[in-house]
């Protein structure tokens, strides 16, 4: 579950990033964050991720209190989370097998549970059969989906995606989309960062919309709303 | 795979992934380490002359002329039993007065010259020749010593130029120390580089700071102690090129063996090498790690 209450970022140049946001996503939801870019989406993944800190405000999530919380705890947090990124962040030496055990690795996993989970998710996401591979032999839309299986590998009870179509065509995009889509169908949170109105069309879920680091648009329907 | 096997492979494949910058920081590591132990060699070896040098100087303490040789003989216990006396070799009037006539090569002069000119005398050699001063004090309040010759100004110019090679090289190796450390920090800086998208990436999905650490610290240490092993057979090459060259041209210069100091120099320059690796390591990725 995520709750921010009167958000503000303003970072040390005097850009306001973010200012008076309040947001709530309730556990099982599938929400779309979507915006112009500049409008700060970014900041408030980053937020969400503990990669930086607001000026003014709360940020809750899955019961961690990120306003209080020291740098040192942030790993704790990091594991209740998936994170999935537009440029996918795979570890480029390690082969698809060893950058989703690699989530399992950092927790502590015991072996057998490693190879259990790897399979599973592999096999969720379609690519059990390349798990001996390298990212750089995969496609675009290969990639990201095994950046899926690794932002699924602990089980996480919510999963950040940010623009995880951006670098993929469109068609792939909506297989990715629909992926989401069936993850979420199973329990987890999803918070979706995106640009493409396309895909949020398809789609009916709840759409936040960002503008000038505010909330402009909370609520059902396609990307600019049936306003 | 636990996960102690997991951080040693982890080690292992960042070396040979890596080979380029390991190949650049194990270099980096056995060249301070040549610099720092080729340095403390020379200061220990000009040490090491010195203190012949030292052990050269004795103190000479003449008996008191009415004792016979069986009374002389009895104060050996009494000296031996001073503080800072590491020997004592005793030598009668004869024997003295033999000593004395073999310096010269043309000794007719003194052929005529009774040994009851000489004294018996004890020749007494020091641990410490800097408490010279105390200890022929010491001695001279035995009963039955005369008089007692020792070259003070001698020992005190060795105890100073001692002092002055001790602090000058202890200083010159610690600034080589943290020298190498700073070279060290940052060739792995560089070799850090481009593993801060790697390191982010653990980040992010949850690695503790120490978790991302150990397999760093690990090949820190691998390299480390390699490096240390490869500067030690260098060195060790080295000296005993310089000992045969010294031993050949300027015979009268003994240098230590290595044999007598090949232990500790190995120990040290491992210990050195762990430590180069290890905090150069850690160092480098710390500003990685605050995020």
């Amino acid at each position: 579950m995520i709750v921010m209450k009167n958000v503000r970022k303003e970072y040390e140049n005097g850009t306001d990033a973010l200012n008076g946001i309040n947001l709530e996503i309730e556990d099982g939801e599938f929400v779309f964050l979507v915006g112009p870019s500049g409008s700060g989406k970014s900041t408030l993944v980053k937020l969400l991720t503990g990669e930086i800190s607001c000026t003014d405000g709360e940020v809750h999530i899955n019961g961690f209190d990120l306003t209080t919380m020291r740098l040192s705890r942030m790993s704790r947090l990091r594991r209740t989370l998936g994170v999935i990124f537009q440029d996918f962040r795979l570890i480029p030496n390690k082969s698809v097998y060893e950058n989703v055990a690699f989530a399992l690795r950092v927790v502590g996993a015991k072996p057998k549970k490693i190879r259990e989970r790897v399979e599973y998710v592999l096999d969720l996401v379609g690519l059990v059969d390349k798990k001996d591979h390298m990212p750089g032999e995969l496609s675009g839309g290969e990639q990201q989906r095994v950046a899926i299986a690794r932002a699924l590998a602990n089980n996480p009870r919510l999963i950040i995606a940010d623009e995880p179509t951006g670098n993929i065509d469109p068609e792939l995009s909506r297989e990715i989309m629909q992926l989401l889509v069936d993850i979420n169908a199973k329990g987890t949170t999803m918070l979706v960062v995106t640009h493409e109105d396309e895909l949020v069309d398809r789609f009916s879920k709840r759409v936040v919309m960002i503008k000038d680091g505010k909330i402009v648009r909370d609520g059902t329907g396609g990307y600019y709303g049936h306003e | 795979m636990s996960r102690t096997a997991y951080f040693i492979k982890e080690a292992m494949a960042n070396i040979f992934g890596h080979g380029f910058m390991s190949l650049v920081t194990t270099i980096t590591i056995i060249f301070c380490l040549i610099i720092m132990g080729s340095s403390s060699l020379l200061a220990l070896n000009i040490q090491h002359i010195i203190q012949s040098l030292e052990d050269e100087n004795e103190m000479v303490a003449f008996v008191d002329e009415d004792l016979s040789e069986e009374d002389a003989r009895r104060i050996e216990s009494s000296i031996r039993a001073t503080a800072n006396v590491a020997e004592v070799q005793f030598m009668t009037r004869a024997e003295a007065m033999e000593s004395f006539l073999e310096k010269y090569d043309d000794n007719s002069l003194f052929r005529d010259v009774d040994e009851s000119v000489f004294r018996h005398r004890y020749i007494i050699s020091l641990n410490d020749i800097g408490a010279m001063e105390s200890t022929q004090r010491a001695i001279a309040r035995i009963p039955g010593i005369a008089k007692i010759n020792a070259h003070l100004e001698i020992s005190r110019g060795l105890v100073t130029l001692r002092n002055i090679i001790t602090v000058v090289s202890a200083a010159l190796i610690l600034i080589l120390f943290f020298v190498s450390i700073l070279i060290m920090n940052n060739t792995m800086k560089i070799a850090t580089f481009n593993r801060r998208t790697e390191i982010a990436i653990m980040k992010m999905v949850g690695a503790s700071n120490s978790f991302i650490r150990w397999p760093f610290m690990l090949e820190g240490m691998l390299m480390g102690l390699f490096a240390s092993l490869c500067a030690f057979l260098l060195l060790w090459g080295g000296y005993r090129l310089l000992n045969d060259l010294i031993t050949g041209t300027l015979s009268f210069i003994r240098i230590i063996p290595f044999d007598d100091i090949l232990l500790p120099v190995l120990g040290i320059f491992c210990a050195v090498g762990l430590v180069e690796g290890v905090f150069g390591s850690v160092g480098a990725i710390k500003s990685y790690l605050r995020v």
